[in-house]
């Protein structure tokens, strides 16, 4: 795979929160026009890891490339420029409460666009439509379920047309109904808007079915990598009780503690137990 | 002993952070004026929603303390024959201290507060990371607004708290008490100066209006995205704006009041 192939490149990346590593060393690749999924238990910086991308946030060590560009070194002004390349759905759908649904998804291109104003009216119906929303023009974001709620930041993130689009848990939370809706609609949307789709999810069954690509995080490096069928068949011990939701394993259950027995029989007796 | 050491040193660290954090975020949106001259319209809204929604508040606290005025300025002054000069000490107190500092406070708790929660709110909803994404700037787009809109509003607010209280001291003590008119406003209208009095007071509700509002913008920016986060801060917005206004107060009357 050469490097043009590639939208998202990440090189030896190290990045720390406070003194914890949350990634140590990590090399990862987004292919360009596929659906990379990026899975992992709780706690592996998933979301870090798209902020990183996005620029929110800036690595220790290492790099973060973005079609070439380097994104910690841009400036700000560059940086802002980027972003308008990029779009992402938060996982709390992130509308703009004092907006309504039409002007929350009209929100990037008045501020990005001088398209005189019937232009903005039809992109914004056309996203509407495309995420089923458009009579749902009206509303207020509280005034919808959760489930619409991120439909609309959906039409949102991708009102600019962006190149690479980027997922922050989207199943988290949703029914059985909306969940297939948004299934379909992350392929449809990469597939008809020739995007880059970056998904970070532990939904394991949802991943698998749309991605063309999974990386499998855990403990700040790349656990294993490849397609759906690679990962399904994977031989290692942890991705396998991830896979497979395993209650203990690699991972274990238990927050470290010191003897069980020991904790219950001299509790009281010497004021601090162990 | 070492332990209690490290602690005081590790709070004066994270309040000198603190420090620098507020002056980052007040330096970034006073720069976002070109954004707000460009976008008239979210500064417009904003002190609607600070200043025009305050005016309740403003208007019935400016009414009652001015009848108060009135009334324990009668009882002080007739003992020594001079309720005519009335009008003149309603005015003077409110103009130089009440009016500035008392529409402060309540600036703090109405407006600020609310700011503080509104910002805050946005933060722990990723409103503010979105908006981030999308590739605009919060501080230009949301706190740079506000912060401007804080510094205009207060102002007219405290002019209205002093033309409401005077008005409450002619209730008072004109209409109720029976000061006579003519000396209420004549006495008050001899002694009041314009620059002395009148301009000290805006003055001061200026520096109140733009130190209420930073704390206000800042601690909802760099509060904790939680709820319990949200509601310390705008604790912290009232008490430590509140704070503010009085220390600065005693630090500017004797600026301009202080030469006997």
């Amino acid at each position: 795979m050469t490097d043009a192939d590639n939208l998202v490149e990440i090189k030896s990346m190290t990045f720390f929160r406070e003194k914890r590593a949350i990634f140590s060393d990590l090399s990862l690749r987004i292919p360009k026009g596929k659906i990379t999924a990026i899975m992992g238990p709780s706690g592996t910086g998933k979301t870090t890891l798209l902020r990183l991308i996005g620029g929110q946030l800036k690595p220790d060590q290492g790099d973060v490339a973005v079609d070439g560009l380097s994104v910690p070194r841009l400036s700000r002004k560059q940086l802002f420029e980027l972003r308008q390349r990029m779009g992402m759905l938060f996982q709390s759908g992130a509308l703009f409460s004092e907006l309504n649904v039409f002007e929350n998804v009209a929100f990037p291109l008045r501020v990005h666009t001088k398209l005189p104003e019937d232009m903005i009216r039809d992109l914004v119906l056309i996203k509407l439509e495309s995420v089923g929303l458009r009579g749902a023009r009206d509303l207020m974001p509280s005034e919808l379920s959760g489930g619409m709620g991120r439909r609309v930041a959906l039409a949102r993130a991708i009102a600019l047309d962006p190149e690479l689009m980027m997922y922050d848990e989207p199943f988290v939370g949703q029914d059985p109904i909306t969940l297939g809706v948004l299934v379909k609609l992350i392929r449809q949307l990469n597939d008809a808007l020739n995007m880059t789709t970056v998904l970070v999810s532990h939904d394991i069954d949802e991943c698998l079915s749309i991605a063309d690509h999974v990386c499998v995080l855990s403990g700040g490096k790349v656990l294993v990598q490849g397609t759906p069928e690679q990962i399904l068949q994977s031989d290692e011990a942890e991705v396998k009780q991830f896979i497979q939701g395993l209650p203990d394993g690699p991972v274990p259950f238990r927050y470290p503690a010191n003897d069980f027995a020991e904790d219950i029989l001299f509790a009281g007796k010497d004021g601090v137990a162990g | 002993m070492l332990d209690w050491l490290q602690q005081i040193g590790d709070r004066v660290l994270s309040i000198v952070a603190g420090l620098g954090r507020s002056a980052q975020l007040l330096f970034a949106a006073l720069m976002g004026l070109g954004y707000v001259l460009k976008n008239f319209r979210l500064l417009v809204k904003q002190v609607y929603v600070t200043g025009v929604l305050s005016i309740a508040i403003i208007g019935v606290s400016g009414l009652f303390i001015g009848m108060v005025l009135g009334l324990q300025g009668y009882s002080i002054l007739v003992d020594f024959g001079a309720e005519d000069a009335l009008g003149q000490m309603v005015a003077l107190t409110l103009l130089r201290e009440l009016s500035p500092v008392v529409a402060a406070l309540l600036f703090a708790g109405r407006a600020g507060s609310a700011l503080t929660a509104e910002i805050g709110l946005m933060k722990a909803t990723e409103q503010l990371a979105s908006m981030e994404m999308i590739g605009v700037d919060p501080v230009k787009r949301v706190i740079a607004p506000r912060l401007y809109a804080g510094i205009i509003a207060l102002p007219l607010l405290c002019i209205l708290f002093s033309l409401i209280g005077v008005w409450g001291g002619m209730l008072v003590g004109v209409e109720w008490l029976g000061v006579f008119d003519g000396s209420y406003w004549g006495n008050m209208q001899a002694s009041v100066s314009f620059t002395h009095d009148v301009m000290n007071g805006v003055i001061k509700s200026i520096a109140f209006a733009f130190v209420v509002t930073w704390i206000a913008v800042f601690q909802g920016y760099d509060l904790e995205p939680t709820s319990e986060g949200i509601s310390r801060a705008t604790t912290k917005t009232v008490v430590h704006g509140s704070l503010a206004v009085l220390g600065l107060d005693f630090v500017l009357t004797a600026l301009m009041f202080g030469d006997f």
